[in-house]
């Protein structure tokens, strides 16, 4: 009863370990650090800004344009040092400004004009994709030697596998997320929003600031999740990460992060993506299933957790009826 | 009042809302270590006064102190960090959160910047731990019973607050052993110095806990009094309202044969909604329902409608028992019901009287069979000028029209559907004396017409006015069946105010 708010959570990891059990079983080779390190590489930016979604979810909102803040950040990088001679780092500082700045805006129109979330960043979509076509409609590639400098930086673990720099920023972006959801006052007031808005608003929760704040996160991790993009691909191209919005639902939802708001947790995310990236490896390596598969399977596992999370509710609204009920007959009827 | 300095104290507050006055300069006293309860029916003004202590209402006239200073809260959170905290009903925390987070929220303890959870937990502890309450802080509030979670709203008021507290209705949804609970909580704060204000409907929590009484009715403070040797069968006719005029009744020929009951009732309730009650209802039969705000007078219209499932008796129409599982059945049976809330309940505000009236009956034809336009307009017009609508245009939007025509829109679009049983939640609230007079004749002349009515009303003097036969409810439950002579406004307030074995804390 206690751990109900744990279940999805732990219904997650039970998949996951299945999910890897399944794997291992068929395909003894992805047991290795060097699959391990590929699958957190290949899904890093995904994971990044995956963790964003989960703030903006957890709040009880959803933020459709990250997809093509992704794209955006790609190209405006690309463009920038393809024409300038600005440095990548303060190219890099630029576009989280902007980024930033994007969810920033998107979080005061859905406060202060009181809309739903799905539209405003519904639009947001729409504008950020738009604004890449405008800067090019050509993939542009990348040839700063700062960004092979970048791409070069990698541990080697034990066993040949390699963590590249951006699985790292995925990993620490991850470790922040957790601190930030549960160990400060944002993390709380983003619960809190989630559960019950006008109970939050008049225990005092700042629901302008928080709003605008998840909405900025999940621009800024978009942002971050764009540069990891570009240094992953060497290019950047407006039609890039179409639909990659969707992804990172899919994955917040995997992880056991109630679509509606108010309960979930980050490292939920995390698993999530290992998931989705275990899915997609075992498909590599079997090498005669269509890719399409993936999306197959993530459709299925989404119906089987929406399903799970469904009958939590119901499971919890009876409990705690039955408890009234038993509480009240008691004393009534002595 | 002897005291030099009160606590809280109002002085000749007003309030109007778009010119219509809620609250005309009213004045209330609080002292520290005093529980007062706030009484009065729906309308009377409890509400507003209680919104512009809490800063959630700014007040027109008049001056609040608090320990004698003057105070203007700008909002909730504000007035909490002046010392006066609230408690609502439908608790307000986030039930998502931990106790911890409940007790904590936005004033958490910091460590090196971050949130330490265990020097909460562990203060968390110790807050509850004076209570009497030992749970675990860690675990979502949603683990707990509703009047744990009052508590630990009350904890979290009195820690952030700390001079008043505001309870508005705090028991509504508790049962006896839970009520108790809370008052031991209650009296331990007062006896710590905290000024208490106390709303609730229930006369024998107010007797149990209160020690004086203010009463507002129709925006005014009609008295501050207190408990100790109080009359209940005063209080009640402070908070109703006497008639001063002899009630004027409606002549019932005792002779009547009495006929079979349409509408038979059978241990008809619903655990925590209303207490199982027997009621036959027979053609040509007005019954009156009377009790005050909250004693369950809605819920039972609601269970006989089948908007709320009964969990225990049966229901019989004609002799024959109905599964009165949803209004659609209830409708089938011949059924109608104008609800107390028209505004949200009733009308669709956009559309046209036309359109409101031929709602029902299209609905119980049901989709297939579509009313012609002729044959709406040819209904809309009948009703019209049958219930005497005054509203230029049978297309004109509902929301244009006075209260009082509304309501009878509401009317005709059930009679439309030709009933044989029309319930009606306080038909005559806020409508202007002409259309009451007029929806009380049509009362009276359906009744005449064979059809069998349930009225709920507030207006006592009006339902002994039209009732053949009235049932008084007092806590949920039914107290008193009048019939004949019996039925007049004091026999009702007498059996309002009677707290029998039934009473106090069952």
């Amino acid at each position: 009863m206690k751990n109900s708010k744990y279940l999805p959570l732990m219904a997650t990891f039970v998949v996951f370990v299945l999910a890897y059990i399944i794997c291992i079983s068929v395909f003894p080779n992805m047991l290795s650090t060097r699959v391990a390190g590929n699958l957190l590489t290949d899904n890093a930016f995904l994971g990044i800004t995956a963790v964003g979604m989960t703030f903006v979810i957890l709040s009880g909102g959803i933020d459709l344009s990250v997809g093509s803040v992704i794209a955006f950040t790609g190209v405006f990088l690309s463009v920038i040092l393809r024409d300038t001679s600005i440095h990548p780092l303060v190219a890099f500082v630029m576009v989280l400004a902007l980024t930033t700045a994007f969810g920033a805006a998107m979080g005061g129109v859905i406060f202060f004009l009181d809309m739903p979330p799905f539209i405003v960043t519904l639009a947001g979509m729409f504008l950020a994709r738009g604004i890449s076509y405008l800067l090019t409609t050509d993939s542009v590639p990348i040839t700063h030697p700062f960004y092979s400098t970048l791409q070069d930086i990698y541990f080697v673990m034990p066993g040949g596998g390699r963590l590249t720099l951006i699985a790292i920023v995925m990993l620490v972006v991850f470790a922040v997320g957790i601190i930030l959801a549960q160990r400060t006052r944002f993390g709380t007031y983003v619960y809190a929003l989630g559960g019950n808005l006008t109970s939050a608003q008049l225990m005092g929760v700042p629901v302008a600031k928080t709003t605008i704040g998840i909405y900025a996160l999940s621009g800024f991790l978009a942002g971050l999740s764009g540069i990891v993009f570009s240094l992953y691909t060497s290019a950047g191209y407006s039609l890039a990460a179409v639909g990659v919005e969707l992804d990172a639902i899919a994955a917040v939802v995997i992880g056991g992060t109630l679509l509606t708001g108010g309960y979930g947790f980050v490292a939920g995310t995390f698993l999530g993506i290992c998931i989705q990236g275990l899915i997609q490896t075992y498909i590599v390596f079997d090498g005669t299933l269509s890719s399409w598969w993936t999306k197959i399977v993530i459709g299925l596992l989404l119906f089987g957790f929406i399903a799970l999370q469904r009958g939590l509710m119901w499971m919890s609204e009876r409990s705690a009826r039955n408890m009234r009920h038993a509480s009240a007959a008691q004393p009534s009827n002595a | 009042m002897a005291n030099a300095q009160p606590l809280l104290s109002v002085r000749g507050v007003s309030k109007a809302f778009l010119g219509v006055s809620a609250l005309e300069n009213v004045d209330f006293t609080l002292q520290a270590g005093e529980v007062h309860a706030l009484l009065g029916e729906n309308g009377a003004g409890k509400s507003t006064l209680i919104k512009i202590i809490t800063g959630a209402y700014r007040r027109d006239e008049g001056e609040v102190l608090l320990e004698g200073t003057p105070i203007y809260p700008r909002d909730v959170v504000d007035a909490q960090k002046l010392g006066i905290g609230t408690v609502y009903q439908e608790v307000n925390l986030l039930t998502n959160l931990t106790v911890a987070e409940n007790l904590f929220l936005g004033r958490q303890p910091k460590r090196f910047g971050l949130t330490d959870v265990r020097e909460m937990n562990r203060r968390s502890r110790a807050i509850l731990d004076t209570y009497g309450l030992h749970i675990d802080v860690t675990a979502p509030l949603a683990n707990f019973s509703v009047a744990i979670q009052q508590v630990v709203a009350i904890a979290r008021a009195v820690d952030i607050s700390g001079k008043v507290l505001v309870l508005d209705e705090p028991t509504a949804s508790l049962d006896a052993h839970e009520v108790e609970m809370l008052f031991a909580v209650v009296r331990q704060l007062r006896a710590r110095g905290m000024g208490i204000i106390f709303i609730s409907h229930f006369l024998d929590q107010v007797y149990e806990i209160a020690d004086t009484i203010t009463v507002l009715r129709n925006g005014r403070l009609i008295d501050t009094v207190p408990v100790a040797g109080l009359d209940r069968l005063k209080l009640v006719s402070m908070m109703l309202g006497r008639q001063l005029e002899s009630d004027i009744k409606r002549t019932i020929d005792p002779d009547t044969p009495k006929s079979e009951p349409l509408v038979s009732l059978r241990g008809l309730g619903k655990r925590g909604n209303v207490d199982p009650l027997d009621l036959d209802i027979r053609q040509g039969e007005v019954v009156g329902i009377a009790g005050l705000l909250g004693s369950g007078r809605t819920e039972t219209a609601q269970l006989v409608f089948g908007i709320e499932r009964a969990d225990s008796g049966t229901i019989s129409v004609a002799g024959t028992p109905v599964a009165m599982t949803s209004p659609r059945k209830a409708i089938a049976q011949g059924f109608a019901f104008c609800p107390e809330d028209r505004k949200t309940d009733g009308i669709v505000g956009d559309l046209s009287v036309r359109e409101n009236i031929i709602f029902a009956l299209q609905a119980q034809r049901g989709w297939m069979r579509p009313l012609s336009r002729s044959e709406q307009e040819a209904l809309a017009d009948r009703y019209i000028s049958a219930l005497d609508i005054r509203t230029s245009d049978r297309e004109k939007p509902i929301k244009f029209l006075s209260g009082g025509n509304q309501q009878k829109v509401l009317l005709a679009r059930w009679l439309a559907t030709n009933p044989r049983f029309l319930i009606l939640d306080e038909p005559t609230r806020g409508i202007d004396v002409g259309a009451h007079a007029e929806i009380i004749r049509l009362i009276i002349d359906l009744c005449e017409r064979g059809m069998a009515l349930l009225v709920i009303s507030s207006e006592l003097g009006e339902l002994v006015g039209y009732s053949s036969r009235i049932i008084v409810l007092r806590d949920r439950k039914m107290v008193s069946e009048l019939t004949g002579d019996e039925i007049s406004t004091d026999h009702i307030m007498k059996a309002i105010a009677s707290h029998g074995a039934t009473g106090e804390a069952a």
